[in-house]
């Protein structure tokens, strides 16, 4: 199954440098973090359609049947609800679970069970009940993923309670990540994309976390702030240094995670620059671009010097063919545009 | 028209058995049965005052199923229910007072207001969980044994439902992974033949539910609802089958409620249902039958019963006094418990 095997590998990204620690892929990185969480905590299991077989989920899951053995990494019957409630069961009982999709899309399947039980226990039973469980799932994009291959679903579920959305962009935060996931006393939702997923960085060996609700600057400037996180970043990113040549600074920052949000570092950015674009992988209607550019005309009003603007996707299902996928997704250039808009302003 | 008939003996040739259960044990289950059958039709008679803000899904004559499904249990076993959580959460010993309390309100309640009667939940004696989501319960509860199992801890997960749950398609794939798993669950489905006011009939194909559970390649039995004895057999053999390790059962307990899907009183009137079918499954009332049982065994007597009786409504009373005398949350209770730490 090819998909977007070849697009992804047509993407150029700079590679990390080998001064500045150990390099791994994005998936092995992911793979560490699991192994880690698996050897470290007796509670963790992890299980998924396929965690077991060849592809291993992306290489995420490879060999970590072999080490911990069936009752701790399995593969699931197609029951995404049944699934989910199974894993919040267990989670609610003192477990651990990992539960691995390929696609968000599939996990629409159960919503139920993620928006209406998993995040809702804690609350409703007066903090009698924990719910600490991770959701991953990889964003697929290309090679005909279409309408139902492609969706991001962060934006839908923003604004359930009790929930946590972390959005990596780097392997380093990966695998930070998902062990603060797997850590964290909450259920956590681990939404990667596929065209991260080929990249190369900096992960150090062993156990580390990258803390869950803190964004990071990834570029500084005083012309603009961006906001947003994984592939988007990575294309605002591009943008940037593209206008760099042109004097324009952008000051870019990651989320990491988008719930709970790092409110604190957009302020502070936005307070310097005026300016805010808001960039993200989903529809830019009612989602995280809504959300943020929302937030900033309610409590920075005064720091604005523009228009909130944001580029996320339009307003219509993701096309399977190629050509009218180069219409519908935001590229390096359009978002270019958007910022040498905003900065002439 | 009757639709949904009775179709079993009651206690003929119960008699025999007798001498397999201690006679303070055979006490036990009828008081605990009167006990919630006094209570609900204390919050039955009180409702109307508005006092309990809280929509209630009454028991009354679904008495036998909590009873004798509990009194197979251990209070380490984990009981996962619906909506209809009264009789579950006080025979696996749920404390009367925090239901109350909640059911009025109040901070003390036992999920501090934030459930209501449709989450009635005490952790300390198993009562472990419920879902006002038809069918939501059930793979909570597959999920609940998961972990008994990877823990290698004798605890069997029991969910409660109704007939209407057996047609979401979660509990389809709940059954499929519990018997892929040989998951030490009980899946315990009250087939009281009407979803609110819809009749079986309307639902689901002409078919009994026990076989079509039959059919995902776990254990599956039918056993009379109305017969606390027979209900608590079937459930201590899926439990003695669930600590041996052979896996997950399915029980079909047909069952009536003697009042509406919700709130107080009956309501057959509408016509959904016939009254002559309510009266039928009323001669047949298992605290009715099961006192007779009894009686003719010479274990009770009516003095015995009215002294019971009494006891019980001093505890209702003093509940409800309690619950009615007790704090409400204030702003900050809101905010607690969004995340753990
Ligand atoms: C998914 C879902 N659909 C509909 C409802 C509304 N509803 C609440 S209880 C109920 C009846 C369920 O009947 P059954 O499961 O047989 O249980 P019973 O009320 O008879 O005990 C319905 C339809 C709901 N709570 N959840």
């Amino acid at each position: 199954m090819p998909w977007d095997e070849g697009l992804v590998n047509s993407l150029v990204y700079e590679a990390p440098d080998p001064g500045t620690g150990r390099s791994l892929g994005y998936a092995k990185a992911i793979n560490e973090a699991l192994d880690i969480a698996l050897a470290h905590d007796p509670g963790v299991f992890v299980l998924g359609q396929g965690v077991d077989d060849p592809g291993a989920m992306f290489g995420t899951t490879r060999g970590l049947q072999e080490k911990y053995g069936a009752a701790r990494v399995f593969d699931t019957p197609l029951s995404e609800e049944g699934m989910m409630g199974v894993c919040t069961g267990a989670a609610m009982n003192g477990m651990r679970p990992v539960y691995m999709h390929n696609r968000p899309d599939f996990i629409l399947l159960a919503f139920n069970q993620l928006v209406t039980h998993a995040s809702k226990y804690h609350y409703m039973d007066n903090g009698q009940t924990t719910v600490p469980m991770v959701v991953w799932a990889a964003i697929g994009r290309g090679w005909g993923s279409g309408a139902q291959h492609s969706q991001s679903i962060q934006g839908l579920l923003l604004g359930v309670p009790g929930l946590k959305i972390v959005m990596p962009s780097t392997p380093y935060d990966a695998k930070g990540l998902m062990l603060a996931a797997i850590a964290d006393n909450n259920p956590v939702l681990i939404f990667e994309h596929r065209w991260l997923m080929k990249k190369d960085g900096t992960v150090p060996e062993g156990f580390y976390t990258v803390p869950l609700g803190k964004g990071i600057y990834r570029r500084r400037g005083s012309d603009i702030t961006i906001v947003g996180a994984s592939h988007a970043l990575e294309v605002a990113l591009q943008a940037a240094n593209k206008l760099a040549a042109d004097g324009i600074e952008s000051e870019i920052i990651d989320l990491r995670t988008l719930k709970p949000l790092d409110e604190q570092i957009i302020a502070e950015s936005l307070k310097k620059t005026g300016k805010i674009l808001v960039v993200d992988t989903g529809w830019a209607m009612g989602g995280v671009c809504a959300e943020i550019g929302c937030l900033a005309a309610e409590k920075w009003f005064d720091y604005l010097k523009s228009p909130v603007r944001r580029v996320g996707l339009p307003d219509i299902p993701t096309p399977a063919g190629y050509t009218l996928e180069q219409f519908y997704y935001p590229d390096a250039e359009k978002v270019a545009g958007v910022i040498r808009e905003m900065v002439k302003k | 028209m009757i639709r949904y008939e009775y179709s079993e003996n009651g206690y003929q040739g119960w008699g025999a058995a007798r001498g397999r259960f201690q006679d303070e044990f055979l006490v036990r289950l009828f008081r605990d049965m009167l006990r919630i059958r006094l209570i609900e039709e204390e919050i039955e008679r009180r409702y109307h005052q508005d006092q309990m803000k809280t929509p209630i899904h009454l028991v009354i004559g679904q008495e036998a199923t909590s009873v004798g499904c509990c009194a197979a249990l251990r209070k380490t076993d984990l009981l996962y229910s619906s909506h209809r959580t009264h009789g579950n959460y006080l025979a696996k010993s749920g404390d009367l007072k925090a239901m109350l309390c909640e059911m009025h309100c109040r901070i003390n309640g036992c999920v501090g207001s934030r459930g209501g009667s449709m989450h009635l939940i005490d952790k300390s004696v198993g009562m472990a969980g419920t879902s006002a989501i038809v069918a939501g319960a059930i793979p909570i509860a597959a999920g609940s044994a998961l972990t008994a199992q990877l823990q290698g801890l004798d605890r069997v997960s029991v969910v409660f439902f109704g007939d209407a749950g057996t047609e979401e398609g979660v509990t389809s794939e709940s059954l499929n992974f519990a018997a892929l798993k040989k998951l030490p669950v009980i899946f315990f489905c009250e087939n009281n033949f009407y979803s609110v006011q819809s009749p079986l009939a309307t639902r689901q194909p002409p078919r009994e539910i026990y076989k079509w559970a039959a059919g995902y390649g776990i254990a599956s039995v039918r056993v009379d609802g109305a017969n606390v004895l027979a209900v608590y057999e079937a459930v201590r053999e899926a439990v003695k089958r669930a600590r041996e390790g052979g896996g997950a059962t399915f029980i079909e307990a047909p069952v009536y409620r003697f009042r509406a899907h919700g709130g107080a009183g009956d309501d057959s009137h509408t016509g959904y249902r016939d009254t002559a079918e309510l009266k039928a499954w009323e001669e047949v009332c298992p605290i009715e039958t099961y006192f007779r049982f009894l009686a003719d065994a010479g274990l009770i007597t009516i003095a015995q019963r009215e002294h019971m009786h009494a006891e019980i409504m001093l505890e209702v009373i003093e509940a409800f006094d309690y619950a009615l005398a007790s704090p409400n949350p204030e702003e900050k209770d809101l905010y607690a418990h969004i995340y753990s730490d």
